[in-house]
């Protein structure tokens, strides 16, 4: 720096002179560049330190920031497990299926676009509405569904001029399937879109990639299992929320299948037995409290509420008489009428008000000490001198009514209680009803009255205000079966791991069983029980069996007769027929099958209730099935397909 | 330096040697910034390289003509200039809800960025003549020189340009050795009205307008957005930077004007405190190289003039990287050489041209 000489006079105009001193200026200005550099640089260190501070004491937290900003999580739906029978017959599977999408922002006119799509395919204006909807609430780049469920010749008319359409795509997802329609629906049940009910009780991560959920049956009690795990992958956004690349990505699990304990074959014989009656089939493994079979009629097909039902045909289901999405097994209560007579003789037996060789003398009604009234028996003419065996096999009401009135409410109410009368049987589908097991305490609350005498012989006979579901007879008379040993009915029979194949079988879930003080009270009323099969009120059922069978008519009256009025079907409207009702189970020396059936307004038990459950029966027992029925029924898949990713 | 050979043949064509490597230096470091920030949009770089090598023309022929000519220049240059800024009153485009465009046909330009370079000459040119320090009557009549212009932009309304302006008349009084208690006492009245106008003259609205000014980060959606973003991508570049073309906040648009006023911040992301550091010095640089060769001139008004230019450049590279990082609220002006835009490097260019003129031709008298 030779050359630093800041004060050396350089040459000037000699007319400044005079009134400048160039040399003080020069130092002035050269102080006062002094103090800027100065000032620069302190300027400068400031923006320095700044940079510091941001970049090395806050370094981790704007890292984070830097981060949350461009990462963001993407679920991986799962795909939902199949659904089969328990011999792997193909109940619900996944189908792949074509919706349309449009990309708003590589649409140029999206009027004109929809109104060039209207031309080629079928477009309804709840379709256009539930688009602009969805298209409010989300970003310019996402594709937006316009129409699901795209028919082939839908595809092959769009694909000649999709080229033509910018934004508008086809795109494949998969869509639940019932393959057999109606079949079994109120076992297996359907899955639907998710509504916002749901999602604000669904765990967020497991279900933010996905559409639909169980809503009924074993689709929605197995959900769990079926829905699967959602994978993760983590994708990195640009400012708009654009997904550019994938960082890391957590594979999806697929759902596990699941396997019915339900026979199909058995299921469809139920089902078109009760075919012409409102009512219910169920059929139970006794053995381990496996359902065979679990018919409730009339049924509907599932398919039509995967992706949302249409308006007219949901008000056709929902306003039918018929009520054809009651589930009639879990849900239908009925009086039990004589079903429970089996029942009530244990119950005499175990609290020692009876012994099985107890007379009483039935005139053909009963009348209460002191009361005036007249408790009729179904049979006019009276059945004579009858002991425990040959009440419940000529189902004998005066015998009960006594029987009733000598145990009282409070001790029916308990001991029918073992059976899971009045209660849940816990069986792994939702919805069921405890339907009702009356006692005292129960009308005082919900009648304010007191429990009358003449409560009680109803109730023994399985009326008044006594209520019960087909299947919590099922489970009833499978108790008996068993002899006190009680399983909560179970719709799972397996489940399957898709990637491994390998099949867990689900274990009995056993209750507590029902002890009675001498096991030979089991002996004695299960003889009543084949007794009425064999000679007694369903002796039609009887002849030609290959096995034996123990059961139990009931006939429950839907409407209460006049003290002198004769029931007569002829003369009824076919809504105040009784209903007609049937338990059994079979073969009576290691019974393998328990039955409940209950055809509403069917008329007698022992006419039209039996007759079916015999059918069930020989099908289940002898493997005898009638091809016209199975017909529908695919062959059990030895191997079923992976879930499609 | 000066004495070999190459020091000869930047003698003879006017230039300064270190400061045009400099600013070089600075120049093609910004490129390369662009490259990225730009998101390798090549046309981007390629018309930025284009305005810088207009730029550093301009330099080029400005530092041909000795400082006389500016000198003699200097007022109808200034008074041009205002009569511009009174035809943008009247006849001027409208633009984002500011008057500032002249069109004129063929050109469409701002006068007030003429006024970044006509006002520190025609400061200079009025204090060049009085003895120094100056009078106070002096003082007055000078001030009107920067007064006139401030009000007139500030009106249009661009307050980035009238502060430039502002600061460049400043400069000159304090370069010319405006007394420290005049100064300390401006400063201090001034301090002592702010309260006061507070809480007896601005309502309201007009206080919290001034409070998010001040404080953007209380409105993180709107005013705020920038400053935390470029706050993030600073932050998140560390000691050593992200590395050339991976700034994650530049790349994926979060950074808002990243290859513009915000490219520090993209810069700093990717080349993170080191490449800040080299910047800031560089900048550095070039100030107090620029301020050495005004000290060099050979009178009043050429010492005044190169010392007031490098102070709009100083003022330009402060802001800016104070407003990016955060320390400084956030005011429109660009990184000189460095963002993405011509208008304001043309002005910065030929204040360079100047001072390259000023320090080749100091043998030369001005008048």
């Amino acid at each position: 720096m030779k050359n630093w000489r800041p004060f050396t006079q350089p040459p000037l105009d000699p007319l400044l002179t005079r009134e400048k001193d160039n040399t003080a200026e020069s130092e002035l200005f050269f102080r006062r560049a002094l103090v800027v550099v100065f000032a620069v640089f302190l300027s400068f260190l400031a923006v320095a330190g700044r940079l510091v501070y941001l970049q090395v004491l806050n370094h981790d937290r704007f890292t984070t920031l830097s981060d949350s900003n461009r990462v963001r999580l993407q679920p991986l739906p799962p795909t939902r497990g199949f659904i089969f029978d328990r011999n792997g017959v193909l109940l619900a599977d996944n189908l792949a299926s074509y919706h349309l999408e449009i990309t708003r922002e590589q649409v140029k006119n999206l009027d004109a676009t929809l109104a060039e799509l209207r031309e080629r395919i079928a477009l309804t204006d709840a379709d256009i509405e539930r688009f602009r909807k969805l298209a409010r609430r989300s970003p310019p780049y996402a594709g937006i569904p316009l129409r699901f469920q795209l028919t082939d010749e839908e595809i092959a008319r769009l694909a000649i001029d999709l080229y033509r359409l910018p934004g508008v795509d086809i795109k494949a997802d998969l869509t639940r399937r019932y393959p057999l329609g109606p079949r079994a629906v109120h076992a297996i049940g359907y899955v639907g879109r998710i509504d916002e009910g749901e999602l604000s009780k669904l765990d967020p991560g497991q279900y933010s990639g996905s559409t639909h959920i169980g809503k009924t049956g074993a689709e929605r009690s197995y959900e769990a299992v079926l829905h699967g795990r959602t994978g993760y992958q983590q994708v990195e956004t640009n400012a708009d929320g654009r997904p550019l690349r994938v960082l890391n990505r957590t594979p999806p699990t697929p759902g596990q299948h699941i396997y019915l304990s339900i026979d199909i074959r058995l299921q469809a014989v139920a089902e078109k037995l009760l075919e012409g009656y409102n009512g219910a089939i169920v059929a139970l493994d006794p053995r381990n409290g496996e359902v065979l079979a679990l018919a409730s009629q009339p049924i509907y097909d599932p398919n039509l509420f995967v992706n949302g039902i249409d308006f007219a045909s949901y008000r056709a289901l929902n306003t039918s008489k018929d009520r054809p999405l009651l589930n009639r097994a879990l849900r239908g209560i009925y009086p039990p009428g004589s079903t429970i007579k089996p029942l009530m003789a244990l119950a005499g037996l175990d609290y020692g008000v009876v012994n099985r060789y107890s007379g009483v003398f039935c005139p053909g009604f009963y009348r209460l000490p002191g009361v005036g009234r007249k408790f009729r028996d179904w049979k006019r003419s009276g059945h004579g001198s009858v002991d425990m065996d040959r009440a419940i096999a000529q189902s004998c009401d005066v015998y009960f009514y006594n029987l009733a009135l000598n145990l009282g409410i409070d001790r029916i109410h308990e001991f029918l209680g073992r059976f899971s009368m009045g209660r849940l049987t816990g069986i792994d589908l939702p919805g069921e009803k405890g339907a009702l097991l009356p006692s005292q305490e129960w009308k005082r609350k919900i009648h304010k009255q007191p429990w009358f005498a003449g409560d009680s012989l109803s109730a023994g006979i399985g009326q008044g205000y006594f209520l019960a579901t087909p299947l919590q007879l099922a489970h009833a008379v499978a108790i008996i079966s068993q002899q006190g040993n009680s399983f909560a009915p179970r719709v799972l029979y397996a489940t399957e791991d898709p990637g491994t194949r390998t099949k867990t079988l689900e274990a009995p879930r056993p209750l507590p069983p029902v002890t009675v003080k001498n096991p030979r009270y089991w002996d004695a009323v299960i003889a009543g029980m084949i007794h009425v099969v064999e000679g007694g009120t369903a002796h039609k059922i009887g002849a030609g069996a290959k096995y034996r069978i123990a059961g139990k008519t009931g006939t429950a009256q839907v409407f209460t007769l006049g003290q002198n009025q004769r029931y007569s079907a002829k003369n009824l409207a076919k809504h105040l027929l009784d209903h007609a009702l049937f338990i059994a189970f079979a073969p009576v020396e290691e019974p393998r099958i328990a039955v409940a059936v209950i055809a509403e307004h069917g008329g007698g038990g022992s006419a039209t209730a039996a007759p079916l459950v015999r059918k069930v029966m020989d099908a289940w027992l002898l493997d005898k099935y009638d091809d016209s029925i199975t017909a529908g029924i695919p062959p059990a898949q030895d191997a079923p397909p992976h879930g499609i990713e | 330096m000066e004495s070999n050979d190459t020091g000869k043949f930047f003698n003879l064509i006017y230039l300064d040697l270190s400061l045009l490597l400099a600013l070089l230096a600075v120049s093609g470091l910004g490129l390369v910034v662009l490259y990225s920030a730009g998101q390798g949009a090549l046309d981007l770089v390629i018309g930025q390289a284009m305005r810088l090598g207009l730029g550093f023309t301009i330099m080029l022929v400005l530092a041909q003509a000795p400082p006389r000519y500016f000198r003699f220049w200097s007022p109808w240059i200034y008074l041009g200039g205002i009569l511009l800024l009174l035809a943008v009153m009247v006849v001027g485009d409208i633009s984002k809800g500011a008057r500032r465009w002249l069109d004129l046909g063929v050109v469409r330009f701002q006068p007030s960025e003429i006024m970044k370079v006509a006002v520190p000459m025609a400061m200079a040119w009025f204090f060049g003549d009085k003895p120094l320090p100056p009078r106070w009557w002096h003082l007055l009549s000078g001030a009107l020189i920067t007064v006139v212009p401030f009000i007139l932009i500030a009106r249009q309304p661009d307050l980035g340009t009238a502060l430039v302006v502002g600061c460049a008349g400043a400069s000159v009084l304090f370069l010319a050795g405006l007394s420290w208690f005049l100064m300390i006492g401006l400063v201090g009245a001034l301090g002592a009205a702010i309260p006061l106008f507070w809480t007896f003259v601005m309502h309201d609205y007009q206080r919290q307008r001034v409070l998010t000014f001040l404080d953007p980060e209380s409105d993180p959606l709107g005013a705020g957005y920038h400053i935390i973003q470029s706050k993030i991508a600073i932050g998140s570049g560390g000691i050593y930077g992200k590395g050339w073309l991976n700034g994650t906040q530049s790349h994926l648009d979060f950074l808002p004007e990243g290859s513009t006023d915000f490219i520090f911040a993209a810069f700093s992301e990717e080349f993170g405190l080191v490449g800040g550091c080299l910047l800031l010095a560089l900048y550095f640089f070039i100030v107090t190289r620029c301020l050495y060769l005004a000290t060099r001139a050979p009178d009043t008004y050429t010492r005044l003039l190169a010392g007031s230019l490098t102070l709009i450049f100083f003022l330009y590279a402060f802001v800016n990287s104070g407003m990016v990082s955060g320390l400084l609220p956030v005011v429109g002006l660009p990184l000189p050489l460095f963002s993405y835009g011509g208008t304001s490097l043309v002005t910065i260019m030929a204040g360079f041209g100047i001072l390259m003129s000023i320090h080749s031709h100091r043998r030369t008298p001005t008048r």
